[in-house]
């Protein structure tokens, strides 16, 4: 985390792919014990990804990452679950299906975020499209867009922020 | 879009620039103290007996209890814009304590016939105008700054953001104003303090949601 805040792409992205599957078990048996079923996991957990890069300023370098990571996860997963007036009734079959969960993940969400990004703001809409869908990094896409590196950053936040609210379906 | 793309995609934004949560909210609150300084300086003025003042007791107890408050709120602040970090609630025991002396102290050598009269002091509508007037822009600064924060409860956190940006206004207007009595404090400040609270509340509700 302390290299990719000082800007290491690849240790950031190793890090990221490897809290993925403790986020998704995490996910997983929160839903499960909510009664929800499971396939949705992966929507908190892009969501929870989504957080943590918007808000890892809200991290202390020197104090332990998991307990951060955790938090995150716990209010996405309670806010996800308020969403849907969950009632705390328990499927026994999403239990076994937590069990029954194959080690390979498709890791696809029932909400496509790429889809999603249609509906945000022209200018949100074509920073996350060069970024998401054509592969740039924020230099790549600020001078295709001819704008700044830091109105990127901005209008990249801002857009991650819609996505968010989208996948927790609040809009 | 798959969970492994979306990685891919946010790690093209890894480097983070700008200060930290706590980095901003430190700026915030020395622009918050200092905004609230330079207005009352340039709207109130020092009460002119101020030496004078510093001498009496319940004047310093009075400053001494909204500047603690002040500290306490803030470090309730920096620990609420952490999403893993506890409240640091015993922060709030010393000016509690500050302010059960004071009262105790009020009670004990003033005839009770003449408590009324302080309580209800001499400007107390002043009061309640000026410390949310001060505090506007100290409570704007530190919701900016908590804009990039993860609380577990909105609604809190800007009422916190709010009780800081009070107790910041309560301290400088504590300088001008001249009703020391602690029963005046407790009634007039808190009510002045607590309206910041809950607009902070309000306004937190909406913008610090993440």
């Amino acid at each position: 985390m302390r290299a990719g805040l000082a800007g290491d792409e690849g240790a950031y992205r190793r890090l990221l792919r490897e809290l993925t599957p403790f986020l998704r078990t995490m996910a997983r048996s929160g839903l499960a014990r909510a009664g929800r079923p499971t396939a949705e996991a992966e929507d908190i957990v892009q969501d929870v990804l989504i957080a943590i890069h918007t808000r890892r300023s809200s991290w202390i370098a020197s104090e332990p990452l998991v307990p951060w990571i955790r938090a995150i996860l716990k209010h996405k997963l309670i806010d996800f679950l308020r969403r849907r007036g969950t009632t705390g009734h328990i499927d026994i079959d999403t239990f076994a299906e937590v069990i029954a969960a194959p080690a390979e993940e498709p890791g696809i969400a029932t909400r496509d975020v790429v889809k999603l990004a249609e509906s945000l703001p022209s200018g949100q809409r074509a920073v996350i499209r060069a970024m998401f869908v054509d592969g740039h990094n924020t230099q790549e896409t600020a001078s295709a867009l001819q704008m700044s590196e830091g109105a990127v950053r901005v209008s990249l936040h801002r857009g991650l922020a819609g996505l968010a609210k989208m996948l927790r379906g609040s809009i | 879009m798959k969970t492994d793309d979306l990685i891919t995609a946010l790690s093209r934004d890894a480097k983070h620039t700008g200060p930290s949560v706590h980095g901003r909210l430190a700026l915030a609150v020395a622009l918050g103290f200092a905004s609230a300084f330079a207005l009352m300086m340039a709207t109130l003025g020092m009460r002119p007996d101020v030496t004078a003042a510093s001498r009496n007791m319940l004047f310093d107890l009075k400053i001494l209890l909204v500047a603690t408050l002040a500290i306490a709120a803030v470090a309730l602040v920096r620990a609420a814009a952490r999403p893993e970090a506890a409240l640091p609630k015993v922060v709030l025991l010393v000016p509690a304590l500050i302010l059960m002396f004071a009262i105790g102290h009020e009670v004990a050598t003033q005839l009770p016939a003449a408590l009324p009269r302080r309580l209800v002091g001499d400007k107390w509508a002043v009061c309640l105008v000026a410390i949310p007037l001060l505090g506007a822009l100290p409570l704007a600064a530190i919701l900016t700054a908590m804009s990039a924060a993860a609380p577990r409860n909105a609604t809190l956190a800007g009422a916190l953001s709010g009780l800081a940006a009070g107790a910041i206004a309560a301290t400088f207007y504590g300088l001008h104003c001249t009703d020391d009595s602690p029963l005046f404090v407790a009634t007039w400040y808190s009510l002045a303090i607590g309206m910041l609270a809950a607009a902070g509340a309000g306004i937190g509700r909406r913008v610090l949601a993440w």
